[in-house]
């Protein structure tokens, strides 16, 4: 589980979160909701260490994030899957996975053969660098290359950008999938909100910042305030 | 005996050769500091210097040529991570003049301490290797041991560099902080540490370049003994691609065999003229270098 409590984070003077608060349980996927500068990539970054908050904490289980590395907090099982995938284009799709690889403490070949049987398309073009591949390839490769070190939890931000909506909808599947068969903790930022809520358990909404709503998400997509104001969800 | 072997085409070949791997090697160790931090390090040539003065200094204390050379690559690392950690490591994100104000700095205060504590007076180092040109058939060829020697460490450095970026763990993590620092952070790499990595493997592979200019009988050891070495390096680099460690040598070792037949055939003060009209050209036509992968390159 992860759990914040009172994060606020600036950019000079910029407040880009204001108090947030929630909790993101153990097998559950929570999606962070917003339009363009709620701070859903802030708060992403700040859990991984990217970004220093000015006030508050975050912990993963019993064990406080705060104030350590991003290298750190990966080897405590922390996955960040980044905005725009952060694929390496330079390198084949099996490189991008052994480099994911370095702090698992699995068996590099039976990781590799897991995440190929989990997605077949990267076990055909392992030796392919991975700035030849198709979108939703780098979104896969992106996600596998996460989840070959194991995490305890993943962050995923915008990972339907740029996808075509059967892609959006394969991915989310996948992303559902794996949640369901696995004590995987997963926090979802997504802008395309309707995709999001259908495979959420809990849904965290932002808005400039703060938290205007936090509960199940399907409490949040009946919500018709909420999905006309917050997340332009409109019938 | 075959007479084209003992020609003066051949003896132009395998003397640009062997100036040639010296230049890669320089164009190497550069390549290798631009690849991991951005910085084009103006002591490239100071710093291997001044790890060779430490390391061959032992041989007054009666130590054989082996144990010094080893205490001199040592040297180097120690000499290339301590530079990154006190001297580079406030300089990333700065202004790209900084860093070069600061390392030309660097070059001028190592060479005057160098100069300072070890004179400026060329010391000769043993060779370990004969530098008499071989006989074939009663005639001299542009080849020695020591020759050999020279190349043979050559290839045997860049294999070894090549091997460590394409099939280790370290290699990876190397390549992927370059690349990508905040993915690999995110990942769990220890960029920080792989930038003083790659610090310190720059160092080693100039030292090595270095013990083998000064072992030269014609060169011996002094403060400037890499200053002349290192423009060609450097232009090696930027025709190669800075961020391509093939190009560099394949680049170095063109550039050493193409200025032998200019010192031979036109005249040797020409030969820096030959080698800046090369890396003027070779900016016009492709700037990213020959062997770039890169879009754009900040020069």
């Amino acid at each position: 589980m992860i759990t914040i409590e009172g994060l606020s984070v600036s950019y000079g003077a910029v407040q880009a979160l204001r108090d947030v608060t929630f909790e993101a349980p153990t097998g559950q996927i929570t999606a962070v909701l917003g339009s363009n500068g709620a701070g859903k990539t802030t708060l992403l970054r700040t859990i991984s260490g990217l970004k220093t908050p000015t006030a508050g904490s975050i912990k993963l289980g019993d064990c406080a994030l705060l104030a350590q590395r991003p290298e750190n907090i990966a080897r405590l099982g922390v996955g960040h899957v980044p905005e725009g995938r952060g694929v390496i284009g330079e390198f084949t799709v099996e490189e991008n996975l052994r480099l994911g690889a370095l702090m698992a403490k699995v068996n590099l070949r039976e990781g590799l053969d897991e995440q190929y049987e989990r997605f077949p398309v990267l076990g055909e073009r392992r030796r392919q660098h991975a700035a030849k591949l198709s979108g939703g390839e780098r979104q896969m490769l992106a996600m596998a290359r996460a989840l070959i070190a194991k995490p305890s939890a993943l962050l995923l931000d915008e990972p339907s950008l740029g996808l075509a909506p059967l892609v959006t909808a394969q991915l989310m599947q996948t992303i559902h999938d794996l949640c369901a068969s696995s004590s995987l903790t997963v926090v979802l930022v997504e802008q395309n909100a309707s995709s999001a809520l259908r495979i959420a358990d809990r849904a965290v909404v932002l808005h400039v910042g703060k938290v205007v709503a936090n509960d199940a998400a399907t409490v949040v997509a009946d919500d018709e305030n909420l999905r006309q104001y917050y997340l332009g969800m409109v019938e | 005996m075959d007479p084209f072997l003992t020609s003066r085409i051949v003896s132009d070949v395998l003397s640009g050769l062997t100036n040639g791997v010296i230049y890669g090697l320089v164009a190497l160790s550069l390549v290798l500091v631009w690849r991991s931090t951005g910085i084009l390090n103006f002591a490239q040539g100071a710093m291997p210097m001044f790890a060779t003065y430490l390391g061959m200094g032992l041989l007054s204390y009666h130590l054989s040529y082996w144990p010094c050379v080893a205490i001199a690559i040592v040297a180097g690392f120690a000499i290339g991570g301590l530079t990154e950690r006190v001297l580079v490591r406030g300089l990333y994100g700065k202004p790209e003049i900084n860093p070069i104000v600061v390392m030309v700095g660097f070059l001028i205060v190592l060479e005057g301490v160098a100069a300072a504590i070890w004179s400026t007076l060329p010391r000769g180092l043993p060779s370990p290797f004969s530098s008499i040109d071989w006989q074939l058939g009663g005639k001299p060829i542009a080849m020695s041991d020591f020759t050999v020697y020279e190349i043979v460490t050559a290839l045997i450095v860049m294999t070894a560099v090549a091997m460590l970026f394409r099939f280790t763990k370290l290699g990876l993590q190397l390549r992927a902080s370059a690349l990508a620092p905040e993915v690999s952070r995110l990942l769990g790499v220890r960029v920080g540490r792989m930038l003083t990595i790659g610090w310190m493997l720059s160092t080693a592979v100039g030292t090595i370049t270095t013990i083998l200019v000064a072992s030269n009988f014609f060169t011996g050891l002094t403060p400037q003994v890499m200053d002349g070495i290192f423009a060609f390096g450097f232009i090696a680099a930027a025709v190669g691609g800075l961020d391509s460690p093939v190009g560099a040598i394949v680049a170095g070792v063109g550039i050493g065999i193409i200025l032998q037949f200019v010192g031979d055939y036109l005249n040797s003060n020409a030969i820096i003229l030959v080698a800046l009209a090369i890396l003027i050209v070779s900016l016009m036509v492709r700037p990213n270098g020959l062997f770039s992968k890169s879009t754009a390159r900040r020069v």
